[in-house]
């Protein structure tokens, strides 16, 4: 096994609103990234996602707030920080993170160079101008794109080009573990497959150590992460390999996202789209059992009970779910 | 899914809605030009479901903004339900608003964060002429709108766009159509930022409100599986030109352009590792 990069233990956070109504969007979350290796986590809108990066990265301002749970970097405790004294020590340098939509809240009147600026100079604020250019210059030479778009504004860039500039800037600092949420959701496949090289490439020249990637397509994460995490209601409900989660998803969710792309094919038009019916449940009154039961196929009365425990099984695998896996392959296997 | 005909309508016979000719946008000068739409022709018909595909940099939005008449034309002409559209003044221009909405891939861009979610849906109840009713009819058709989108009014009032996950923002979205009834429902990727699971819901209300209300609806996509899957009608759109067009199932079954039948191949399959030997980061995409 690898040195563990990043460690969460059972973390808790929740959004504190108006009249007291909290809502717990990350309940009891664990998971490791080993040195080298990348990680992908998908749910639908709401799930989570968004939270559990911030959660992750001590990003804790207003209303979001830690309740319980650690947070370990390469060995360091930071579940204890300051929001602030992360911003200072943790964010670029230790953890990079490029917020959903990043590419289109770039300042529209600043050329790209001062955003390398600006990372650069958070961490190293005596930097001179032209040692951050020459470094600019190297690292986007070294990953395929023109150092011409450095003295470029982000309208004259396409999504494509945008996207891969904000994850090169993002990552100037050699961070420990990158955080992308959603990086390719947004563009066509031919930009979407430039993203995801450059990503590999960053992580094969040891430029990022370990990453988090943030989908709501479980079937893209294939071609993306080594590891897939499927996030349900603020809980993980399944974790495995991505051949694994892809070829043999064991959860019923997990089961139901696998199902929901669209192939151009003769037949598709016209057909039900193979959803799962309903809405996840309210995050701030969630349910005693199981949070999924209402839309599972499967569910049975026991299912609402109480809260499913996370079950290992085969190597390193886990889901939440009280039927067991051969159970469950058993009705997928006569669908 | 809704129940629908595997049959396709026929829409070529029904009145034109919006209609174009040689339509052109060109941007910048000298070296700094750029033709982002190039003499394009279309007929979209009433109640008819089109799909304008293609990748990044294509110039779907900017013909969509000049749908929208957000944006004038270099040249070429747009007609409305076949005269030539006059949105020359401002109150010409309004009296067109009336009719065409728009929702966009970002939900929170087409929301004022400091305007409340109930404020939102009063406006367009008042916006349709609706500002007498009684108060007790405007809460029942602000929750029959949320009903119609799956979400629940009464969880929604004194909240903020920004308390909620993209994905209620999207069915929002919808229910402000809902409650505006256009004749002319503009979606510029509406889709690309959420989950299967609430992209096959957004797409069934959108169907369902094209066939409840009878809107044209001009859907802009890179997505040609999600294309063929909802549209009457796919315009496939390469460098500012439309490469191809016509019936969803002809264009996507039987596709005679090669930037179509590319983006065809290109479609993801689930369990198909990509090739990225093939990506080249160095092309200026
Ligand atoms: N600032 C906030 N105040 C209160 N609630 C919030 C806030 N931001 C998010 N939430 C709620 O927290 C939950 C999780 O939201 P989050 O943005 O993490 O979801 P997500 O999985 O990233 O969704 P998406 O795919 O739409 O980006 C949602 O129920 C959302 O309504
Ligand atoms: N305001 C502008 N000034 C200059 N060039 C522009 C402007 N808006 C768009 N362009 C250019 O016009 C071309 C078409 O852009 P457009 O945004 O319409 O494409 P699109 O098909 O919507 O792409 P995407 O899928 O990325 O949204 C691009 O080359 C773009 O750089
Ligand atoms: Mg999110
Ligand atoms: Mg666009």
């Amino acid at each position: 096994m690898g040195k563990i990069m990043l460690e969460v233990k059972n973390l808790k956070t929740k959004y504190v609103t108006r009249f007291h109504e909290d809502v717990y969007a990350v309940d009891g979350v664990s998971f490791t990234i080993e040195d080298g290796k990348s990680l992908g986590i998908a749910g639908e809108s709401g799930c989570g996602k968004s939270t559990l990066a911030l959660s992750v990265m001590g990003y804790y301002f207003s209303p979001l707030h830690y309740i319980s749970g650690d947070i370990i970097i390469d060995g360091k405790n930071i579940s204890g920080m300051k929001p602030d004294d992360v911003r200072k020590s943790i964010l670029g340098s230790e953890i990079a993170y490029i917020p959903q939509a990043a590419m289109n809240a770039l300042n529209p009147t600043q050329k790209i160079i001062r955003f390398m600026e600006d990372v650069i100079h958070a961490h190293d604020p005596k930097a001179g101008r032209k040692e951050i250019r020459e470094r600019a210059e190297a690292r986007f030479a070294e990953l395929g794109l023109p150092p011409s778009v450095l003295d470029k504004h982000a309208v004259e860039l396409s999504g494509g080009m945008k996207q891969r500039t904000v994850i090169a800037v993002s990552t100037i600092l050699n961070p420990k573990v990158l955080i992308a949420d959603e990086p390719s959701s947004a563009l066509d496949v031919t930009s979407q497959k430039m993203v995801i090289k450059m990503l590999r490439e960053l992580m094969g020249k040891g430029y990022i150590k370990s990453m988090l990637f943030i989908t709501h397509e479980l079937p893209l994460l294939y071609n993306v992460t080594d590891d897939i995490m499927v996030m349900y209601a603020g809980q993980i409900v399944e974790r495995g390999s991505a051949r694994e989660m892809v070829f043999d998803p064991v959860h019923p969710y997990s089961h139901g996202l696998m199902n929901s792309i669209l192939v151009p094919e003769e037949g598709t038009r016209g057909n039900k789209l193979t959803a799962i019916p309903g809405a996840p449940p309210n995050l701030k009154r969630p349910p005693d059992g199981c949070r999924f039961a209402e839309r599972c196929k499967y569910a049975r009365p026991e299912c609402r009970y109480s809260m499913i425990p996370e079950k290992s099984f085969d190597a390193g695998r886990m889901y939440r779910c009280l039927l067991g896996v051969d159970e469950l392959k058993e009705v997928y296997g006569h669908e | 899914m809704s129940e629908r005909a595997i049959e396709q309508t026929d829409f070529t016979n029904r009145p034109l809605c919006l209609s174009g000719r040689g339509v052109t946008k060109i941007f910048g000068l000298g070296d700094k030009r750029t033709v982002a739409v190039d003499h394009v022709d279309f007929d979209f018909h009433e109640g008819e479901f089109v799909s304008i595909v293609g990748e990044s940099g294509s110039g779907k939005t900017t013909l969509s903004k000049m749908l929208l008449g957000l944006l004038n034309a270099s040249e070429g002409e747009i007609f409305f339900q076949g005269k030539p559209r006059d949105i020359s003044t401002g109150r010409k221009k309004k009296e067109y608003w009336k009719g065409i909405q728009a929702i966009f891939q970002d939900p929170f861009s087409s929301f004022n964060t400091f305007q409340k979610i109930d404020t939102v849906l009063l406006d367009c109840i008042n916006m349709r002429g609706g500002k007498h009713l009684p108060k007790e009819k405007k809460i029942e058709m602000m929750t029959e709108a949320c009903g119609f989108v799956n979400l629940k009014f009464a969880e929604l009032t004194n909240k903020y766009p920004f308390e909620l996950s993209g994905g209620q923002m999207q069915r929002l979205m919808i229910a402000r159509i809902f409650l505006l009834r256009p004749r002319i429902l503009l979606a510029d990727e509406p889709t690309s930022m959420v989950d299967a699971c609430s992209r096959a819901t957004i797409l069934d209300m959108l169907l369902n409100l094209r066939d409840e209300i009878g809107m044209t609806v001009i859907f802009i996509t890179h997505d040609i599986g999600l294309a063929y899957y909802i549209s009457d009608t796919v315009y496939i759109m390469e460098h500012g030109k439309f490469v191809e067009f016509g019936k969803a199932d002809e264009v996507i079954l039987n596709p005679q352009a090669a930037y179509t039948k590319r983006l065809i191949s290109d479609v993801p399959k689930i369990h198909e590792e990509w090739d990225l030997s093939t990506v080249d980061l160095l092309s200026q995409k």
